[in-house]
């Protein structure tokens, strides 16, 4: 008998996310009798290349630090309920992730659980960082550059689908399209074409709708007095009720917190998107101008109305290098001239760091003033004239070598003894940056491969 | 006509790729569609966000989401990676937006739900 629903449960948005959260979810799953998958997103930008480090220092690790908090309170009732789990663990050594599983089901009681592989999706033996440099879009920083830590194409569902189709009852991917852990089990359950496009967008929707998690659930939505999501503590992760034709409901487990309304599924289907009629992704071009949403119950929204065109001719790859040293050093004042202090504090910092490091870029925010609105040359906070009697001032610069950021923070603490009245409460930090750019590659450069683990 | 903060009308999200950063912008109801078709414009966003040397500002329509779609190049100071500001990713920007003051017509003014 065909396939004519399944649900799609989002465990996590992203590789913080709260452990255990995904178990409502799975219980609701299991109570569903509906063919069932559970996703895990865990992959942000820069994670892929900390974890490429990570593996250069130790060959078993490389893959989501995560995995196992966010994995181990669902696991055993997943293999129990035959609820197939796709995630983009993997990161950087897929396989190391997949023996991690196979380790943590074995405990569970499950040795023989099917455990596949999908990767593919590394490019660093492929592609010299000239030829990535040549590729580059939107921008020139791969130019002249060494080396890169880490180059990733964005896979799509196709060998997700592939390791579902083989009996895989757990999916462990490098790295892909974020929708493409949705795509994967809808177009394995419904059987669709890879060039359905309509279908393939319809899909591709949801996976958008579920990647981030609890913020299409009333995360990241609530506005007291103008518009709220109820009981935070205990916060549902999202449920999508796939039918065969794609369209969708969206929901939550029931007799758990937040909200699944038209507003946090407008908020959520926007999300970082640019022109919604040309969404791309591996699989598809998702446009999304005719979408409807309607509320088909408490905690039920129904989608429909996605298009699709055919898929882009080149994959997005992210090229992660290092770029230097990043700094930012805090101190406090309060009580009366607040205000007046924190900004001789920052005439005096510009001016000591004018003589010690010319050239170097500082940016001064007043906390309480202006400063996550402010811009970088501080027009905005030169034209503020609100006032307040507990500020923070913060600084921050960059450069390739540490030292010169290292004496902006010296210079910071120094205003415990030569800087205004009444500073306090110094913080100070200096890290090593990523930073990426983004590239267009040829599809037969990234080749997916999709294992299954003996 | 009543001058109001669009934040009473219409609520926003804000996502980033890049330097590239993308607000969505819903109204609370199809009434205040018309309002904020008219009123919140590429221009008018642009100069909004002027201190951050923004480049093309691009607007959207969903009208069937009764919904707006704003991309802002150059808005995120080299973007998250580069960015020295608290928010790299432009994620507060959202609500910079609801700060734009709105005309709304008379006859409209009941329709609105929040505190002033």
């Amino acid at each position: 008998m065909p396939v004519t629903r399944v649900h799609i449960g989002a465990g996590a948005g992203f590789a913080g996310d709260r452990a255990g959260a995904a178990l409502p979810v799975v219980q609701a799953l299991a109570a569903s009798g509906v063919p069932s998958f559970l996703i895990f997103e865990t992959l942000a930008e820069r994670t892929l290349a900390l974890a490429q480090l990570d593996r250069q220092r130790d060959p078993q690790a490389g893959y989501s630090p995560s995995l196992v908090a966010l994995l181990q309170p669902v696991l055993a009732l997943c293999l129990q309920h035959n609820i197939r789990i796709v995630s983009n663990f993997g990161a950087a050594n897929p396989q190391a992730a997949a023996q991690r599983i196979r380790a943590m089901a074995t405990t569970a009681g499950f040795p023989q659980a099917k455990i596949a592989v999908v990767s593919g999706d590394d490019l660093s033996a492929r592609l010299t960082t000239s030829e990535l440099a040549a590729r580059e879009t939107d921008g020139t920083l791969l130019q002249g550059r060494d080396s890169v830590v880490a180059a990733n194409a964005y896979l799509g569902a196709q060998p997700i689908g592939e390791a579902l189709d083989a009996g895989a009852e757990i999916v462990v991917t490098g790295r892909v399209a974020d929708p493409a852990l949705v795509l994967g089990p809808l177009v394995h359950a419904f059987g669709w074409r890879w060039d359905d496009w309509d279908r393939l967008a319809a899909g591709t929707l949801v996976g958008h709708l579920l990647e981030c998690g609890p913020q299409v659930s009333g995360g990241y939505f609530a506005d007291p007095g103008f518009k709220d999501a109820a009981d935070f503590t205990d916060i549902g992760y999202p449920i999508a009720e796939v039918s065969a034709d794609g369209s969708a409901v969206i929901t939550k487990p029931a007799g758990t917190g937040g909200v699944v309304s038209l507003r946090t599924v407008k908020e959520q289907m926007l999300y970082e998107i640019h022109d919604p009629a040309a969404y791309l992704t591996p699989d598809v071009v998702l446009d999304i101008t005719q979408a409807e949403v309607e509320q088909a119950g408490p905690d039920r929204v129904a989608v429909r109305g996605a298009r699709g065109h055919v898929r882009p001719a080149t994959l997005k790859a992210t090229v992660c290098f290092e770029s230097g040293w990043f700094g930012e050093a805090e101190i406090s004042y309060a009580g009366p001239n607040a205000t007046a202090r924190a900004r001789l504090a920052i005439e005096i910092i510009h001016a000591r760091m004018a003589q010690l490091q010319p050239g170097l870029v500082i940016r001064a925010d007043i906390i309480g003033v202006v400063s996550s609105f402010g811009d970088s040359a501080g027009r905005d906070l030169a034209a503020a004239t609100a006032e307040s009697d507990d500020v923070r001032v913060r600084f921050a610069a960059r450069h390739a070598d540490a030292a010169p950021v290292q004496q902006l923070l010296a210079e910071v603490e120094a205003l415990y003894v030569a800087g205004p009245a009444g500073g306090g409460g110094v913080r100070k930090h200096l890290v090593p940056q990523l930073a990426s750019a983004s590239c267009l590659i040829e599809r037969d450069l990234a080749q997916p491969v999709m294992e299954l683990l003996p | 006509m009543s001058e109001l903060l669009l934040h009473r009308i219409a609520h926003a999200r804000s996502g980033d790729k890049g330097n590239r950063l993308n607000i969505a912008l819903i109204c609370y109801r199809p009434e205040f569609f018309d309002t904020v078709a008219a009123q919140v414009t590429p221009d008018s966003v642009a100069q909004l966000f002027a201190s951050r040397a923004v480049g093309a500002v691009q607007r959207y329509e969903l009208p069937k989401l009764r919904a707006f779609n704003f991309v802002l190049d150059h808005a995120l100071d080299g973007g998250v990676n580069a960015s020295l500001g608290l928010d790299g990713h432009g994620k507060t920007l959202s609500f910079r937006l609801l700060t734009l003051p709105v005309e709304l017509p008379a006859a409209l003014l009941s329709l609105v739900q929040h505190p002033a």
